[in-house]
């Protein structure tokens, strides 16, 4: 047991005690019954298994925060009327499902956007299917179903404001909050 | 804009002064009908023991329809007990005479009478007597003005109805309900997050709307008398686009709890979610059909944004926009006869209605930034939402393209307007 007890586990209990704190600052409007992302409660500590500073781990929950690392970045870019991830984005999700298969305990929030011509409805939808774009792919590369919760806000919430398509573009894109984060 | 002449100017203008206050919408009028029915509304006997004026609210109420040309009735002595001298009412160009007076009533209210007089037939047509507190002028106005717009033109007017709409400042989102006329906006709801696609129930008592005060779309139900409110619809994903059904007891929702956005029915309660529609791609913007019958939503399941109708008791989608890459918002008219739409057209996004027994479509606006359209209850004005010199405003456009204003507040955007019911 005090063998297979790894590094990884052990970031797994900070993440799984992340997590709850976070969850517990949510803001009110109670998730409906039947609906609800699953809460895990991290297990009683049997052993602790000592650490050496200084050997920084890839996926370690420190790189999120890291600017060096690619888990600093969190968007991913879409093309007009589309949600087709461009290759340009496939390492960055691959970094990012990493990080979430081995950090199990770690959930996912994926805010997607539009720009803001057209219908705020039909806005709303494109950013979910932006945002679906984004969770799906990281499905396939090893995250898991509970870990992620694609939303979208539509056109509401515009990264940059001018009336220009270089604008625009900064607008249709799928963001990846981590819990705590949002 | 085409109809757009001085005296329209003037009294866009006068409704202008009467109704600016502090984020107060305020209204100009931009065109007006071809075939305009004269009217004089000489001013009402005894009203200088108001506060405000309540004539001029009946005046301006019946202008703005863009159906009626006001007369002057400069010098005019007139209560409803007077006896037009109608060959002199008939020369001054004016085919209806209403006069009337407003009278303190002994447990200190008001009673404002009135009389509709035709002057070609030299005959009284309508008369009322309306009792009301000195809060309530306003309230007044907007109901003779109903009462003459109803005997004139034989359908029912929506001056005593109220909108609701969203007013956006620095950070702050504010549902806002106000009259029609856009007077006496009251605060719903304030977030500093936003909020969209405010809904009326059929019976003007509730709100549904979309709040993203849970970092996340989530339907709200909000009873607007004690403000209370309650969750309709929080699932896993985003939840959004309500529409009531025509009974008032179930909504249309836009769900991702699998995925794409798909059309399901919850109770107004939140229970019973069911499926109503199924696509590979994006179903949203549900509408019941007045009937009942259908709902009518945008899909892009034939790959461009169109808008598709579906029985609510089950069967194949038929798609009814076919004109163009992008028809969204479908919004019913009262009798369900006309359908009401955003169109893109060479990358201009307008308000148009289609006549659905004859497919004939009439693109109403020459803005470029149109949403949101919302039929008056009685289905001849559509409000909807554009922007105007970088700012949101409110516009209404008659549902032949001829009447138009617009309701703006400075310093703030306004946008998402839906007009709410009759009052019963």
């Amino acid at each position: 047991m005090s063998k297979t007890f790894s590094l990884s586990s052990a970031l797994l209990l900070i993440a799984a005690l992340v997590s709850l704190g976070a969850c517990s600052s949510q803001p009110a409007a109670p998730e409906q019954a039947g609906a609800g992302v699953e809460d895990r409660t991290p297990g009683a500590i049997s052993s602790v298994t000592p650490v050496t500073a200084g050997q920084a781990d890839q996926y370690g929950i420190a790189a999120l925060k890291d600017p060096k690392s690619p888990l600093s970045k969190r968007s991913v870019y879409f093309d007009y009327d589309s949600y087709v991830v461009k290759d340009e984005f496939k390492s960055l999700l691959d970094h990012h499902a990493k990080f979430l298969l081995q950090n199990g305990q770690m959930k996912m929030l994926i805010q997607g956007h539009a720009d803001e011509r057209g219908s705020r409805e039909y806005n709303l939808a494109l950013g979910q299917k932006r945002a679906e774009a984004v969770k799906r792919a990281l499905l396939l590369l090893g995250a898991k179903e509970a870990q992620l919760e694609s939303v979208s806000l539509g056109e509401e919430k515009p990264a940059c404001m001018e009336q220009s398509e270089s604008c625009w573009a900064q607008n249709r894109r799928g963001d990846m909050l981590y819990a705590g984060e949002f | 804009m085409k109809t757009f002449s001085l005296r329209w100017l003037a009294g866009g203008l006068l409704a202008c002064f009467t109704l600016l206050a502090q984020a107060q919408l305020s209204i100009e009028i931009t065109g007006a009908g071809a075939q305009r029915f004269p009217l004089a509304v000489s001013d009402f006997g005894g009203e200088r023991v108001l506060a405000q004026a309540l004539t001029s609210v009946v005046r301006s109420d019946l202008e703005r329809s863009g159906l009626f040309q006001i007369i002057d009735t400069t010098g005019a002595l007139l209560n409803e007990t007077s006896v037009p001298n109608y060959v002199d009412w008939k020369t001054r160009g004016a085919d209806a005479l209403a006069a009337g007076s407003v009278n303190v009533t002994s447990d200190g209210r008001y009673e404002t009478r009135f009389r509709l007089h035709d002057t070609q037939k030299q005959t009284a047509i309508a008369g009322q007597g309306l009792a009301h507190n000195a809060t309530q002028i306003r309230t007044t106005a907007h109901r003779v003005a109903d009462i003459i717009y109803e005997k004139i033109t034989g359908e029912r007017g929506i001056f005593s109805t109220r909108i609701a709409y969203v007013m956006k400042s620095t950070g702050r989102y504010e549902l806002q309900i106000a009259d029609a006329d856009g007077n006496g906006p009251q605060v719903a709801l304030a977030s500093r997050e936003p909020i969209i696609s405010p809904t009326w129930s059929p019976d003007g008592s509730r709100l549904a709307y979309v709040s993203f005060e849970a970092k996340k779309p989530v339907v709200y139900v909000h009873d607007l008398a004690t403000g209370r409110r309650h969750v309709a619809a929080n699932f896993k994903g985003s939840n959004s686009a309500p529409a009531w059904s025509p009974d008032g007891t179930k909504l249309a929702v836009v769900l991702t709890k699998n995925g794409n956005s798909q059309l399901y029915v919850v109770n107004v309660d939140g229970s019973g979610v069911t499926r109503l529609a199924s696509s590979s791609g994006i179903d949203t913007e549900p509408q019941f059909s007045p009937d009942g019958e259908f709902i009518y939503f945008t899909s892009d399941r034939g790959g461009s944004p169109q808008i598709y109708r579906q029985p609510v008791a089950g069967g194949t989608a038929q798609r009814v926009t076919f004109e163009g890459s992008y028809n969204v918002t479908p919004r019913l008219s009262p009798d369900g006869k006309s359908l009401a739409f955003v169109t893109r057209d060479s990358g201009r996004f307008r308000v148009a209605v289609m006549d659905l027994a004859s497919r004939q479509k009439l693109i109403l606006t020459d803005t470029a930034k149109d949403e949101s359209p919302s039929f008056s209850p009685n289905g001849r004005m559509i409000l909807f939402a554009t922007e105007v010199g970088g700012r949101g405003v409110l516009a209404a456009v008659s549902t032949d393209g001829r009447v138009k204003h617009r309701l703006s507040v400075q310093a703030a955007d306004v946008r998402e307007p839906a007009w709410g019911p009759f009052n019963k």
